[in-house]
């Protein structure tokens, strides 16, 4: 990976240089901002989005927490609170367009801030690349990882929840990698375990953790690369990976990382 | 005495149909505590999914074994409920075969009619040996123990004795017709054709005189009726139901996007208020925002009547066929959770409701409800809100809305969230972030390598 260094202008420094919107506000979100191995999916995508000249911003120390976790825990209020004071900022700014690498800000920011006055037109960041490719601003073709073997997990709140499954599968296709698919995948796909606030607490007893059984199902392909399309996803399936000691075998990496890398950004 | 068989008749099909409608309202009523919510929508997508998921089955085929033999079953069902109208018209007026004068369509018709039957006892033969041959593990779990698993197999048995009945029926008046029976015997000769019956029963029946066949024949007639207005009234006690609601369920089911989950519009109020700095609290509402009627006294629900009429109508919908379960993660990985049994609970907490409605005139206390006397928190907390189980649900049912308002309670009534999600959701209070970190550094992963 080369060293570029990443440029990224906040929607306030945008707006104030350029007096209009960007094309499109990246919504980084909690993990992508925080999260070590999510931070890297987030540069990742920054870098394709550079190469691209595609024209964005980030809402920076502006940006807040959806409200996801706390409304799938129950906590409605909390939610609602995140998601007023979110709008608050992204209506200032009079934002159009969104996209994230994060499918459970992508769900909520598309299907419950319109009630609340937020009415954006929201993509997942696979949905993004695919747009990009499709209007000739990216170049996608078999790289490093053409001939591969990957699968692909798809993220219940990107899959199921949303309908989009075919836009992550186009990008590895691009790719020429050799395409796996779970016996669990697309509207049947197995959940990693992380969803509905899971991801921040211990799990019932049971006698074993879903992410495991994910893992297994992965594994069972025996694929070079796990490919993912959500941070969440890929925190649950690098733990299952390492828990089976095939980190060594197997790489867990997010749909944007797999682009980013074949091209070398 | 002329009439005494078309009175019996008429007052044994009136019985049966009183109760039945008597059962049908009670789950109206039942249905109708429920809060309400919008369905009114979209009528022409409403009625497409129902024609495509209920009526066409389309869910169902998604295991193709299960879903083939069911088609037949149901199939079966809806067909030879059209001889039925036959039957109730014999019987009212004492006639013999009414429809015959069609012609050969008829024929036509009552063999098709056989090999349904046929086929319908094969298949509910192999759902038989499914269930407790090959133990088939999604109608083992333990929410399965008792009455679900005795319905399920008593849903069979009566199916397979009215489609014996039906044939033998068909066997006995066919011999009658043969030797020329009056009242039978027809002078363009035989009417109806037998291809089941006449292969399987006939034979068996080949010695009887007459009278005996008569006996046979009105046995397995009156037998055959009866039991399917018994079958009619079992309905309301069983998983049997869907056969009616599906239709209702699939077409009031939920068409947004299955992770759209409802934003509670009494918390949206309180939010605006404290958000904007210029709202007086004092203010008279307005009036279009707030009726007092849609001003909820918890938040969430913890009993039946807090959930939504559809949730309702979902609980008495539910086949008990497991498919949610079976996909369900947190089940898979031998939590307690399952859908199914969230389903199931709630369609037993609204039946005790609605009988101490029947008996004290209207709800009073019992003490009971439906969080932690049917379904524990544990359950609840293992939910990934995954839609695993929507996806899976045959007939439309929405086990996760149930599971996300019972937690709805659980946070905001009683602040009883587990340990670790308080500390997360004090993160967000606070950080704007699950975790604890600073807001202000929020970006900088921008400047590191
Ligand atoms: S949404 Fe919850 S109950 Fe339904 S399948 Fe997923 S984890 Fe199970
Ligand atoms: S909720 Fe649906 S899938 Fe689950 S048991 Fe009931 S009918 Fe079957």
């Amino acid at each position: 990976m080369s060293d570029n260094i990443l440029q990224v202008q906040t929607l306030a420094q945008y707006v104030a240089a350029n007096n209009k919107l960007p094309e499109v506000l990246f919504w980084v979100g909690c993990a992508g901002s925080f999260d070590d191995r999510a931070k890297k999916i987030t540069k990742a995508f920054v870098r394709i989005l550079n190469h691209s000249k595609v024209d964005f911003a980030v809402l920076g120390t502006e940006e807040s927490c959806t409200g996801d976790p706390a409304k799938r825990s129950g906590n409605e209020f909390l939610f609602q609170m995140q998601a007023m004071t979110n709008i608050d900022v992204l209506n200032s700014y009079g934002v159009k367009k969104i996209v994230t690498a994060c499918p459970h800000c992508f769900n909520t920011l598309k299907n419950e801030y319109p009630e609340l006055g937020g009415n954006y037109d929201v993509v997942h960041h696979t949905t993004f690349l695919k747009s990009l490719l499709d209007d000739g601003r990216l170049k996608v073709e078999g790289g490093s990882f053409k001939g591969k073997k990957i699968t692909f997990h798809d993220p219940c709140y990107l899959g199921r929840a949303n309908d989009v499954y075919e836009a992550p599968r186009e990008l590895l296709r691009k790719l020429e990698v050799e395409l796996l698919e779970m016996k669990k995948c697309r509207q049947n796909g197995l959940c990693c375990g992380a969803g509905g606030a899971q991801m921040f607490k211990e799990p019932e007893k049971g006698n074993k953790d879903v992410n495991i059984e994910r893992t297994e199902q992965a594994l069972e392909l025996q694929p070079e690369v796990i490919a993912a399309g959500c941070p969440f996803c890929n925190t649950m399936m690098t733990d299952g990976v390492k828990n089976k000691e095939k980190e060594a075998d197997v790489s867990v990496m997010d749909i944007a990382e797999i682009i980013a890398n074949a091209k070398d950004l | 005495m002329e009439y005494i068989d078309n009175i019996c008749f008429a007052l044994v099909f009136i019985t049966g149909i009183t109760f039945f409608t008597k059962s049908i309202r009670k789950i109206i009523r039942n249905i109708r505590l429920g809060q309400s919510i919008e369905r009114s929508d979209n009528q022409n997508i409403r009625l497409k999914n129902m024609l495509r998921i209920a009526f066409g089955q389309s869910k169902m085929v998604k295991k193709p074994i299960a879903g083939f033999l069911h088609l037949i079953v149901y199939i079966g069902f809806i067909v030879i409920n059209i001889e039925l109208l036959e039957i109730i018209i014999d019987g009212l007026f004492g006639t013999h075969r009414v429809f015959a004068f069609i012609g050969t369509p008829y024929n036509y018709l009552i063999g098709a009619f056989e090999v349904l039957a046929f086929l319908v006892l094969v298949a509910v033969v192999v759902f038989w040996v499914r269930r407790n041959v090959i133990k088939i593990k999604r109608f083992l779990s333990p929410e399965m123990k008792g009455w679900p698993k005795s319905d399920g197999n008593l849903i069979l048995y009566f199916e397979i004795v009215l489609m014996l009945l039906f044939l033998t029926m068909n066997a006995s008046d066919y011999l009658l017709q043969a030797l020329g029976a009056p009242h039978y015997a027809k002078s363009e000769g035989i009417i109806g054709a037998f291809p089941i019956s006449k292969t399987f029963i006939v034979p068996l029946l080949s010695s009887f005189d007459i009278s005996s066949l008569i006996v046979v024949e009105r046995l397995s007639w009156w037998l055959h009726i009866v039991g399917i207005l018994v079958f009619l009234n079992y309905l309301y006690f069983s998983k049997h139901l869907h056969i009616l609601l599906a239709f209702p369920n699939t077409y009031y089911g939920n068409i947004a996007p299955k992770g759209k989950f409802r934003n509670l519009e009494s918390v949206t109020n309180e939010v605006k208020l404290m958000m904007d700095p210029d709202a007086d609290p004092f203010a008279t509402p307005d009036p279009a925002e707030t009726t007092s009627d849609n001003v909820p006294d918890k938040f969430g629900a913890s009993d039946v009547i807090d959930l939504n009429w559809v949730q309702l109508l979902n609980a008495y919908t539910c086949t008990e066929c497991g498919r949610c379960t079976s996909e369900c993660p947190a089940n898979q990985t031998g939590k307690k959770l399952s859908p199914r049994k969230i389903m199931m609970d709630t369609r037993d907490r609204l039946e005790e409701v609605g009988k101490n409605i029947d008996k004290n005139g209207s709800f009073v206390p019992d003490g009971k409800q439906l969080l932690n006397d049917y379904i524990s928190k544990e359950e609840l907390w293992a939910c990934t809100t995954c839609n695993a189980c929507v996806e899976a649900c045959p007939v439309s049912i929405d086990p996760l809305s149930i599971i996300n308002e019972m937690r709805t309670y659980l946070v905001m009534e009683e602040s009883a969230a587990p340990t670790d999600l308080n500390n997360m959701m004090s993160n967000i209070e606070n950080n704007g972030a699950p975790w604890p970190f600073n807001q202000m550094d929020r970006l900088n992963w921008s400047n590191e390598k």
